[in-house]
Order: C-alpha cells, then structure tokens, then sequence
C-alpha cells in the first residue's frame, strides 16, 4: 500500500485527539468515582453513543462484514433480533436496579441481590475474559496492520526487520489505549468512544457510497449476487433453505433470546456505560440511543461483505494485498476477497472438500484500498483502527472496575480508602494491558488456546440471563440457587457441545469429544443450540434448588427485585418523551427493517 | 464533566476536514480513478468541515447556556430506589 504524507497526516491529527482527550480530562479524576463510574455525570446522548461503540470493536467490523460476504443481508440477524430488542429490554426493564441499585457493577449487584460466592464467579471469569478479549482485538489489529503493509515503507527506511511490525502495532496501539484510560478513567473511555464513533461512520459511509454506486445501487449488486443474499427471512424456515444453516425458532431463541439477552443485559462491558449516565432516565435513554444506530449499521458493516463479493473477480489486482494472488492465470478469490494464504508455503489454503478457502475477514480492508485515494485513506484506515481501539478500551475499562471494586476490594483489602482505589484502578489499567499483551502473544503461538478460551467463555455466559431475570423478577429466588444454576447451566453448556457436531466439522473446538450424539446442519445452529439448553438448565436449577434454600429477608432485595422496587415514574412527562415512547418507536423501526429485507 | 465532548470533535473534523480538501485541490486528478473519478476528498473533506463546524458551534452554544444541574435536567424517572 502506497500511504502519503497526507495519510500519515491525518493518521496523527487522530491520535494526538485521542491521547488529548485523556490529558484534558486528567485534572477531573479526583475519587475512584470519577475514574470507574465518569462521576455518573455523563448524558444520555454520550452514554448511548459509547454503549454502541464499545461494543463495536474489532469482531464487529471485520468480522460482520466477512460474515455478510459469505451469508448475505440475513447476518443483520445479529443486530435486528440479535441486539435491539435486548437493548430496549434492559434500558427499560433492567436499568431500574442496575442504576437504581446504585451498584458500582454487575458483579456488584448479583452480591446484593444474592451473594458473595454469585459475585465472585461473575467477578473472576469476567474479568479472566475481558483481559483475553482485548488481547485478541490487539492481534487482529497488529495482524491487519502487518497484511496492510501499513508500516513496511517506514521499517525499510530505518533499516528495522519487518518481523518487528507485529510486535511494534500491538505496542504501539497498547500504550495509546492505557494513556487515554490511565489519564482520564471511564469518561475519557466513553470520550474517545464517541469520537471513534463518528469516525467509524465517516470512513465507512463514503466505502459503502462508492461501492453501490460502483455497482450500479442496490439492486445492481443485488443481481451479481445469490438470491437468498438478499433476504434475512424468506428460507428460514428449514435450515436447508437458508445460508445460515438454522432454523426460525433457533434463531429466535438461540440467538434472539439467550445470547443476546445474555450480552446487552448482563455483560459489564456495555452496562458500565449507562451507569455512568447522569440520571435514572439517561441511564434508561442509553440503551434505547444506542439501538437506533445499530439497527442502521448493517448498512455500514454487513454491506461492504456482499460488495466485496459482488465485483468482478480480481485477475490483476491493485491493492497490494492481492499481490500474492497475482500471476496465476484464473482469479483464485471471490470478488475482490483474496483466497487464504498459507504463510509457509506461498500457496492458497485449500480446504477437505477440494476448495480454495477464502480470507473473507479481508472484505474491508481491500475494499478501502480498492476505492479510496491518498487522503481518503488515511480516514479510513482510522476509522479502522478506531473500531479496534474502542473494542479493546471498553474490555480494559471494564476489567479495572471490576477488578478493583469485585477482587481488590472484596477479597484483598476490604477497608481501603478511595484515594487507596483510585490508585489500584490506574495499576489496574496497567495490569490489564499488561495481560492483553500476553494474550495477544500467546493468540500468536497458540491458536487453539484461543478457540478453547473463547469456547470456556460461551459456556460460562450463556446460562447468565437466566440468573439475571430470575434474581430482578422473582423475589424468591436464593444465591445458593443462583451459585448453583449458573454451574448446572455452564455444565449444561459443556456437555451440550460435547455430545454435537456441526455437520462436516471434526471432532474437537467444534463439539463431539464426548461422542456424537446429534449433528447440527451449521455451526451457528449448534452455538444457538448450546446456548437454550444452558440456559434452561440454568433456569430450572436456580428455581428448583431456590425452592429448596431458605427464602432470602424481604427487606434486603428492596430496590433490586422488581415487586420490591418502586418505578420510576415518569407521570408528569408528556408521553412522548418518556423511555416506553422510545422504547416502542425503536422496535417499531427495527420491525419495517425486517420487513423491507425479508 | 468540564470538557464538552462536542468540542474536541468538531475541531477534530473540522481539521481532518481542511487536511482533506487541501489535498483534494493538490493531488494528482488521476489517484481519482479509483474512487470512480469523484475527487471524494474534496467532496468529503467538505462534509466532515461542515459536520465538525456544527459541532464545534454547538458545543460553544453549550458552554454558554449551561444545562441546569443534573437533578433538574432529569426529573423524570428520579432515583428510583434508595
């Protein structure tokens, strides 16, 4: 790639931002409040913003458009029944004793609503996997750079090995995301956030412009396209009529319900940012402001795959990402997505069925260097780079808080002051980027660690919204029954895996190492799959053994239990400006999307 | 929080902005070929100019007429549990 001082221009005004905004900010962080919680001073427009944001790291942007080039329009599943109605859920239902609670986080709130040994499961393996999500975002981003060549030109002249860059990228990014968050906490996280958020909508809208208009709009690439890529319901029925392999219910439930209640409404991740708003009812707007951009994001994330598949095929490509390809008579990828090299031999990885594997995660990078001009590029390698640094700032925000306020203070040291905080919370910050970095390297030795941590992760989140509803709506419920429902459902989750394969698939990471018992037409119905049966296990268990335990003193669940929590009421607001309003209008929307892509 | 976010993103884009539009008059009108001959960093040099002069104006107008403290800014909903 031929970057231009202009490039390089741009890419530096970005970053002086960035780390400004945590200097700016430095002065303001005088109690462990302000550091973890933004002081709860933060309004709902920002919160909203930050809460999409952090969400949208690395896997989202690269990972949403590879999806969309190889399945089509009907991977929008994933943010339409996939997040929204979630997202309406906990603003509306939830945020009354997340926010109400006043807990400083969700492990935080299972101790009061349950109990210490509840809190600590939720603490540790949070936290475990906070640490190894960002150091993953970390190596995809030193990956990435290293594909893009975006260093090599500056490495030549200073004479440096070029094996250096993926060390130096992930350094580099490292020490950008523990300035701005050692400096300026949670609000210069949710800062930055915002920032990366337009940015991400700046450098992707023009991609998307240049690219249906390229292909003649909508229905243009939608011609050079497979039928089915068009649709997110028509085929839905059977999993042998639709790309995903899965089937209504499934989807519904699977995906619809247990993963994605068990992300937007339990993770800390997310809910850290609408704790940090200024009141009650910007904590409830938060979710319900994030949801309105992330209905349309398909458009700028998902897009970009079916017209990265939908051009010509490249004989004699441009970027230099294609160089690898070039020379060999036939176009060996799809559309501009390059086949997957292997890095040992030179040659495409072919894969048991006799065909080239394609590098889909290659759809938005090569789509960049496709269309954009010196200038142009340097945005978009920003709002790039942005995605990845806001993924990996919300795990290392959230993994400060929890490890202060959940480990340090619970466990460690019990009466230490919140100047004594502050300052665990900035070593902390260092202790996890620290870890990231070793889970970035070990990422690169150790694929498989990665596969089976990821895996462990699944099994132990899934079952966590059943905990959650069980613990706000139902008073009866015990922490001896929450403790032993979320062991029972990652139990369950486990076993589930082990006795199913997706079809085709191997025995191992994919399932099957107690034997198979079921096969799974696709990998995505078997995951929807795990994830109901751990739930339900989860949700049987902690009411049966509840049932069983000593009924927890009403008293103590008031403000944390619905039937015990008064509402916020919102009577003297004109009808439409309170959250339901909202709330009905958002999934009224996400509704016509449905329907206009069906 | 004392720093009003808008500020530092309008003057962000309002520099990438200018950044992208003075090059857009400067460049070589071939690099263009690939963005389907549109010389898209005038073009969207202009627009993120725009964008981040709103910005920047709403944040100033922000500054000068404070929201009221946050207990009257929000008085729906309150605290709804204590």
């Amino acid at each position: 790639m031929n970057l231009a001082a202009i490039d390089w221009l741009v890419m530096l005004v970005y970053f002086v931002f960035v780390l400004g905004i945590g200097f700016a900010l430095k002065r303001y962080m005088k109690t462990s409040t302000d550091f973890f919680l933004a002081g709860r001073s933060i309004p709902a427009w920002i919160a909203g913003l930050a809460f999409i944001s952090a969400n949208l790291g690395a896997q989202e942007v690269i990972g949403m458009a590879a999806s969309g080039a190889k399945y089509g329009i009907s991977i929008s599943h994933f943010y339409w029944i996939g997040a929204i109605p979630a997202m309406v859920f906990v603003g509306i239902f939830m945020m009354p004793f997340y926010y109400g609670s006043r807990a400083r986080s969700v492990p935080e709130y299972l101790r009061l609503r349950f109990d210490e040994k509840t809190r600590g499961f939720n603490a540790i393996s949070f936290a475990v996997m906070t640490v190894f999500s960002s150091g993953i975002s970390m190596y995809a981003m030193a990956r990435l750079i290293q594909i893009l060549h975006i260093f090599d030109g500056v490495f030549a002249a200073l004479s440096i090995p070029q094996e250096y860059i993926f060390h130096f990228s992930i350094l580099v990014s490292a020490l950008i995301v523990l300035g701005y968050i050692f400096l300026g906490g949670l609000t210069s996280a949710i800062y930055n956030e915002v920032l990366q958020f337009f940015l991400i909508v700046a450098g992707f809208v023009p991609l998307v412009y240049l690219g249906l208009k390229n292909l003649g709009g909508w229905e243009g690439m939608m011609q050079k396209l497979p039928e089915s890529f068009g649709h997110s319901w028509v085929g839905m029925g059977s999993p042998a009529t639709n790309p995903l392999g899965v089937e209504a219910f499934g989807l519904a439930m699977g995906l619809g319900f247990v993963l994605s209640f068990g992300y937007w409404c339990t993770d800390f991740l997310v809910v850290q940012r609408a704790m940090a708003a200024d009141s009650m009812d910007a904590a409830q707007r938060t979710p319900l402001i994030a949801a309105v951009p992330k209905m349309f994001f398909p458009f700028l994330v998902i897009v970009p795959g079916l017209i990265a598949v939908a051009l010509p095929d490249q004989k004699a490509p441009t970027g230099m990402v294609y160089e690898q390809t070039a020379g060999h008579e036939e176009p060996m990828g799809k559309g501009i997505i390059p086949p997957k090299m292997n890095a040992a031999t030179g040659q495409p990885v072919v894969n048991e069925a006799g065909h080239i594997e394609l590098d889909y995660d290659l759809a938005i990078p090569n789509l960049l260097l496709h269309y954009f001009p010196n200038g142009l590029l340097g945005l978009g390698l920003i709002a790039l780079l942005a995605s990845f640094m806001s993924g990996m700032a919300g795990n290392v925000t959230a993994f400060n808080t929890v490890f202060t306020y959940d480990i340090y203070q619970s466990y460690i040291k019990k009466d230490a002051s919140d100047d004594h905080l502050l300052k665990v919370g900035r070593v902390a910050t260092v202790g996890g980027i620290v870890l990231s970095l070793f889970a970035a390297f070990v990422a690169t030795r150790f694929n498989n660690i990665m596969d089976m941590l990821q895996l462990v992760f699944a099994f132990v989140n899934a079952p966590l919204f059943a905990t959650f509803l069980l613990g706000m709506f139902w008073k009866r419920a015990t922490g001896h029954g929450a403790f032993s429902g979320l062991l029972a459902g990652t139990l369950a989750a486990a076993l589930h895996h082990g006795l199913s394969l997706p079809a085709g698939a191997a025995v191992g990471f994919k399932g099957g190492w107690l034997g198979s018992i079921h096969t799974y037409p696709s990998e995505m119905a078997q995951s929807f799959w795990t994830a109901i049966f751990s739930w339900s296990a989860c949700f049987l268990v902690t009411i049966i053994v509840s049932l069983v335990t000593k009924p927890p003193v009403e008293e103590q669940l008031r403000g944390l239990v619905y039937s015990m929590t008064e509402k916020p009421s919102y009577g003297h607001v004109a009808w439409y400006k309170r959250p339901q309003a909202f709330a009905i209008a958002v999934l009224g929307m996400t509704v016509v999307l449905n329907i206009v892509f069906w | 929080m004392g720093l009003d976010i808008r500020m530092p993103i309008g003057l962000m884009f309002v520099i990438i902005g200018v950044l992208l539009v003075a090059y857009g008059f400067i460049s070589d009108p071939a690099i263009y070929e690939r963005s389907l001959g549109m010389n898209v960093n005038v073009i969207w040099g202009s627009v993120m100019l725009v964008f981040g002069i709103v910005m920047t104006v709403l944040g100033k107008i922000g500054a000068k007429n404070p929201p009221p403290a946050s207990a009257d800014a929000a008085p729906a909903g309150g605290r709804a549990a204590h």
